[in-house]
């Protein structure tokens, strides 16, 4: 991953030969008309708006929700770099949810010396309440978005761990909808695995979680903000898709230690609580006093294991990007194997041979706050001024143990239908993994994000990203299929 | 399902249903504005609006004179008033955004479209013709949501919950228009026919969009006691008083036995719907057309708040 490395095209590669699980696709883009490519690119965003202003046009008040560009071009995995994905995902979320349970248990991996106990303590995310509360099945993450990047055909590597409630799944459900709509044609062609099996497995999961002394039908709902939080929309559609209530604080009580929901014909019972707040907001009892989003008593019903709540409280611990570079470790630690999926070199500034590694070459790295999250608090040294890296320089001196710092990556592209036509933007990947006590459950693709403004490595919303329908095929053209084809168009046409 | 699910489906029908009697109100008392007194009778169709709207004392602590210009602005969008035509789409998506998932696609669309549709409009000093398609707009956005509720909604509880709210508002809302005109449907002393009332009587049946059945079903000319009839005691005019008992009696049913238990709201149904029954016409009238329909209105809130007490809270 030095500095001047060739950016890899997952389509092209490095030296423009398209590759396997892209050949059907490739063909297809050149045989399509750009008039055509550019109709559905409007069909596309015509289905989007509709939904879009569907759910997420907010009041006069609120102001409109963006909708979230979509790239109709498609990114493609071939089954078996997704097979070694998947087992990789699996093996980090398991370690994850074994690293949360020793956290707040024995801390074994502390006491071996192979974390400093300050990193867990000192943690903004760390909830001392959590030491007496086990969850039911010892699962803490139910729901783990992990962050993907890639810099060439092997080179995969986790940019960021999300186990507090990683969101976006919606998206990767839409888009293959819409993709669906619009390219049926590539839909015969190729054989794509589905997605829409997610909310399935995600109510399985939950299901899965429920406490012991939950009804052979645990009853699930969704915790809300409300429909004035930006993600309101997901939240209604994955209740939707589940069939489950989607409730608020104030739809829920807590009595004798059990929550209930107030009902059309009473009290009702709830076992698990798929809750889209934060820690903070849970009880105002436990928590921020001032939380009207919450439910007061909440965390005592938890406590007796009358409730399962989705993720667990205290989660946070591990995307603590501090956390994140003992991430090898942690797997190796409580599963005894080889981690499957590599993590980003990082230096930890706390280390002090690292501080002054990070402190020389500042202009080349990325710096980012352990507990910023979001693309905040972060410095791209190559893309910085010389005002912004002195900033940083003495942020760093005053505080090492507040950052880390990583080399900046070469991340692979893939076309994009742009308004000049096909171009490579730069992208990553968030897979949803679910975790029950039934076990791990990942469906096949995830959500791509993609920078689609040029040069950008930039995927987040806010800054000009949007995102692709991400497939992963089986039966794609073989070589000699491609070049047969290729041929026979370029002899016999026109 | 949540109580609060409830509520919102429960509102967002009231809101709805509000909205259109409010444009129909208006776009009558634009026609009866713009005849020649001779034919219009003395009283104010303006001030007759702002009553049957019943928003009398909000208007008159804003304007001192109920004129054209200022009961459109009042009814139409103003912001100091809650129940404005406006007002009415606002609080109506914001409930419907709220339970999103409890309604169907279709009447998410129509609630969501009329409300784009209601931003586009310069409420501010609007033109007639610009009213008219404002308020055309609304009625039929509420003819579509209530139709699409009849469509496309599971027969489940959001489905009764959705229908309660369109009845009691609906009786709520010819209660109040008949009895702006009451004076004016008394069996006075008046030449049957082209008297001078007879543009407001048949302005009744007009703004709840009668006048054509009730020549089917009278075979007669427009007369006082039989609008009233029609509007008050007859089950074959959809918007008249007894049938939205007929149809708060079957919804409330069904969620006792969904439930398995009843409690006032049936009770409270139940009786308004045999009090109308066993009532004549001719009995009405001798009791008082203005008292039975004050009431009434005191009956069905009473139902509104009952509905309230045992499910939505």
């Amino acid at each position: 991953m030095a500095k001047a490395k060739a950016i890899f095209d997952e389509m092209n590669g490095f030296d423009g030969t398209v590759r396997e699980g892209y050949r059907t696709l490739a063909r297809w883009l050149k045989d399509t008309p750009s008039e055509l490519l550019a109709n559905r690119k409007s069909e596309a965003e015509y289905f989007f708006r509709r939904i879009g202003i569907t759910f997420n046009v907010y009041g006069d008040a609120e102001g409109t929700e963006r909708i979230i560009p979509f790239d109709i071009v498609p990114r493609i995995l071939t089954t078996t770099e997704w097979a070694k994905l998947a087992k990789g995902l699996e093996q980090r979320v398991n370690a994850i949810n074994a690293f949360i349970g020793d956290v707040y248990g024995e801390r074994r991996i502390v006491k071996e010396g192979l974390i400093p106990e300050e990193l867990i303590l000192q943690n903004p995310a760390f909830q001392p309440a959590m030491t007496r509360i086990r969850p039911a099945g010892d699962v803490y993450v139910h729901i783990a978005g992990i962050d993907i990047v890639r810099d060439g055909p092997d080179g995969f590597y986790v940019l960021e761990d999300n186990a507090r409630t990683p969101s976006g799944v919606s998206y990767m459900l839409e888009n293959r909808e819409a993709m669906m709509r619009l390219f049926p044609e590539l839909f015969n062609r190729l054989k794509i695995a589905p997605v829409d099996n997610y909310t399935d497995n995600l109510l399985r999961t939950l299901r899965s979680v429920a406490p012991k002394g939950a009804s052979s039908e645990p009853n699930v709902v969704l915790l809300t903000p409300g429909p004035f939080n930006s993600a309101y929309y997901e939240h209604s559609f994955l209740a939707d898709k589940m069939g489950i209530e989607i409730v608020e604080g104030t739809d829920l009580f807590v009595r004798g230690n059990v929550v209930f929901m107030r009902t059309t014909e009473g009290p009702k019972r709830v076992d698990v609580i798929y809750r889209r707040i934060d820690d903070e907001y849970l009880d105002p009892l436990a928590f921020n006093p001032q939380s009207v989003l919450g439910v007061p008593g909440l965390m005592s019903a938890y406590a007796a294991g009358n409730v399962t709540i989705s993720n667990a409280v205290g989660t946070g611990v591990s995307d603590d990007k501090a956390i994140y570079s003992y991430m090898p470790e942690i797997v190796k630690f409580y599963l005894g194997e080889e981690p499957l999926l590599l993590n980003v070199p990082t230096w930890r500034c706390r280390e002090p041979q690292a501080l002054r590694y990070v402190l020389d070459h500042l202009a080349e790295l990325v710096v980012k706050e352990v507990n910023g999250s979001g693309g905040y608090g972060m410095l791209v040294g190559p893309h910085a001024s010389k005002e912004q890296i002195e900033l940083f320089r003495a942020k760093l001196i005053a505080n090492p143990d507040g950052f880390i710092a990583q080399p900046t990556l070469a991340l692979s592209t893939v076309p994009c239908f742009v308004d000049n036509g096909l171009a490579p933007r730069h992208v990553d990947l968030r897979p949803y993994v679910l975790c029950g006590s039934d076990g791990v459950r990942v469906v096949p693709g995830g959500l791509t994000r993609v920078a689609l403004k040029n040069g950008s490595l930039v995927v987040n919303s806010s800054q000009g990203g949007g995102t692709k329908d991400t497939w992963v095929v089986e039966g794609d053209m073989t070589e000699a299929q491609f070049r047969s084809q290729s041929q026979s168009q370029s002899m016999g046409g026109s | 399902m949540l109580s609060r699910t409830a509520d919102s489906l429960y509102w967002l029908s009231r809101y709805v249903e509000r909205a259109e009697n409010l444009a129909r109100i208006l776009g009558v008392a634009e026609r009866l504005s713009t005849l020649p007194s001779a034919y219009a009778g003395t009283s104010s169709e303006w001030e007759s609006a702002i009553l049957t709207a019943a928003c009398g004392p909000a208007f008159f602590n804003n304007y001192s004179e109920a004129t054209r210009a200022n009961v459109i602005e009042f009814i139409v969008a103003s912001d100091a008033n809650s129940s404005s035509i406006r007002n009415c789409i606002q609080t109506a998506r914001a409930n419907a955004r709220a339970v999103r998932t409890a309604i169907t696609t279709e009447m998410w669309e129509i609630i969501n479209g009329c409300w784009h549709e209601v931003q586009k409009f310069k409420l501010k000093n609007i033109d007639p013709s610009q009213l008219a398609r404002f308020l055309s707009v609304i009625q039929e956005a509420s003819l579509r949501f209530d139709g699409a509720a009849y469509r496309t909604m599971l027969r489940t509880d959001h489905f009764r919950f959705q229908r309660i709210g369109t009845f009691i508002e609906r009786a709520d809302n010819i209660a109040r228009l008949m009895d702006v005109k009451y004076h004016v449907l008394l069996p006075a002393e008046e030449p049957v026919g082209g008297g001078l009332d007879y543009f407001q009587w048949s302005a009744i049946l007009r703004a709840v969009g009668a006048l054509t059945s009730y020549n089917w079903v009278y075979r007669d000319n427009v007369k006082p006691w039989l609008v009233a009839d029609f509007m008050i005691l007859r089950l074959e005019q959809p918007r008249s008083l007894i049938s939205s008992y007929e149809n708060l009696n079957r919804q409330l049913d069904s969620l006792a036995e969904r439930y398995g238990r009843q409690g006032q709201a049936q009770r409270l149904a139940r009786a308004t719907f045999a009090h109308l029954e066993n009532q004549s016409i001719d009995e009405l009238f001798q009791f008082g057309l203005h008292e039975f329909l004050t009431e009434f209105i005191a009956e069905n809130n009473a139902l509104g708040a009952a509905v309230t007490e045992q499910y939505l809270l």
